[in-house]
């Protein structure tokens, strides 16, 4: 029998579920190897040949080279892992998460001094806004 | 007996501690929150606790996705603020209270709440923001700390019910221990937020003061709020509100006494909550 996941019809969100972790468990751990020091510098050194000393998916190594972070998401990552590339990048998190929203840095900083994205029409896939 | 007499709610993003480890507190976009957290500081002074048992989640710091325990006790004589890529955040490192800890560890588990003991961890912004923001930038912290990490990383995280309970069972275990210690049990994270996806940066106001209002009013009914409805309409990281029924289970049944309520947007990506409530 399937397994009940109420949230799968929420527009623009990939709940890190057990299957979603299990997918993702060698491009998170890559990523939390980035917490050292050495690591961070040896993976600035040569993405590609880092990358490839992890039994990632292909797909997986292509999305964190384009730090394509929705594809990265899709593929198994989780935002908290994935903050330690943005981490190596010196990026913030907010840079990290208006990145995956299509906006512009500006734009997006902007929104959430604004107060944030509105939830009216966020809620269920295809809502009308 | 040792004994709860208040409970401190709080969110704990990492943009505040970078805010406050760089000097930018007084700069425009960070003004309103941190002079909302005045009225929480001087009542900290005035409240000190002899222990605060502090409910928070790790960040892919202590834990990766190698062992991800539902409920971890820190039962360390201390705890190291954590590297998170950006380097230790310059604050004290945090005492621990190994005695109660390995108490309420003990009759938490007979309850029938089968927590992971931790004896070594460091501990990451979801545990040292939320000091900061009740304590300010002191040269040590003002009481031990027994840091409780929630996986609210990996779904399905515990529900609301299993976390109000645990509060109650962690109430008995306090109540049940011979030293009179004056113990804040304290739920971190939230509010309202979403970093990921094409959704980021959601914020719902309406959804967070309910919240806050049946929180206080209401906590047994709040406690039967399902998963989806904090993802749907909270955000992905809304979810972390589930540890402040940890907090809220652990108050007496009685009506607490409301001290402070503060509410603000943005802290970066996220809405800021703030509360105390006192056992009456």
């Amino acid at each position: 029998m399937a397994l009940d996941k109420p949230y799968l019809d929420v527009p623009g969100t990939t709940i890190f579920d057990a299957e979603q972790s299990r997918k993702g468990y060698h491009l998170n751990q890559f990523c939390m190897s980035l917490m050292k020091a050495e690591n961070r510098a040896r993976f600035k050194a040569g993405e590609r040949a880092y990358l490839d000393e992890w039994p990632m998916t292909e797909d997986q190594k292509q999305a964190v080279l384009a730090r394509d972070l929705n594809r990265c998401i899709e593929l198994g990552g989780n935002i908290y892992f994935l903050a330690k590339i943005g981490a190596t990048d010196g990026k913030s998190f907010q840079q990290m998460a208006g990145s995956m929203t299509g906006m512009t840095e500006a734009q997006y900083r902007d929104m959430m001094i604004g107060g944030g994205r509105p939830i009216e029409g966020n809620r269920y896939i295809g809502e009308k806004k | 007996m040792a004994r709860i007499t208040a409970s401190v709610y709080t969110s704990h993003v990492p943009a505040i501690g970078a805010a406050i480890d760089m000097g930018k507190t007084a700069e425009p976009y960070w003004q309103p929150l941190f002079k909302g957290y005045e009225p929480a500081k001087a009542w900290m002074k005035a409240h000190r606790p002899d222990v605060i048992f502090l409910v928070y989640n790790d960040h892919a710091t202590a834990f990766s996705l190698d062992i991800i325990p539902t409920f971890a006790i820190g039962c360390a004589a201390e705890f190291k603020p954590a590297d998170e890529g950006w380097g230790p955040r310059p604050v004290p490192v945090v005492k621990g209270h190994p005695e109660l800890a390995a108490h309420v560890a003990q009759s938490v588990i007979q309850d029938d709440f089968d927590l992971t003991i931790v004896n070594k961890m460091d501990v990451d912004h979801g545990l040292t923001v939320p000091l900061n923001l009740m304590c300010g930038s002191p040269s040590t912290w003002p009481c031990p700390v027994i840091p409780f990490a929630v996986n609210v990383v990996q779904y399905p995280v515990p529900s609301g019910r299993r976390c109000y309970q645990l509060g109650r069972a962690i109430r008995k275990a306090v109540a049940s221990y011979d030293e009179p210690l004056n113990v804040h049990v304290w739920g971190t994270g939230g509010m309202s937020h979403q970093l990921q996806g094409p959704r980021a940066g959601l914020i719902n106001r309406e959804f967070d003061n309910a919240f806050l209002d049946q929180l206080i009013a209401d906590p047994e009914a709040l406690s039967r709020k399902p998963h989806i409805d904090y993802v749907r309409e909270a955000g992905s990281e809304g979810i972390e509100l589930v540890m402040w029924l940890i907090a809220r289970g652990a108050m007496n049944d009685t009506p607490p006494r409301v001290v402070h309520r503060f509410y603000h947007v943005p802290a970066s990506n996220t809405a800021v909550g703030n509360l105390i409530l006192e056992n009456v």
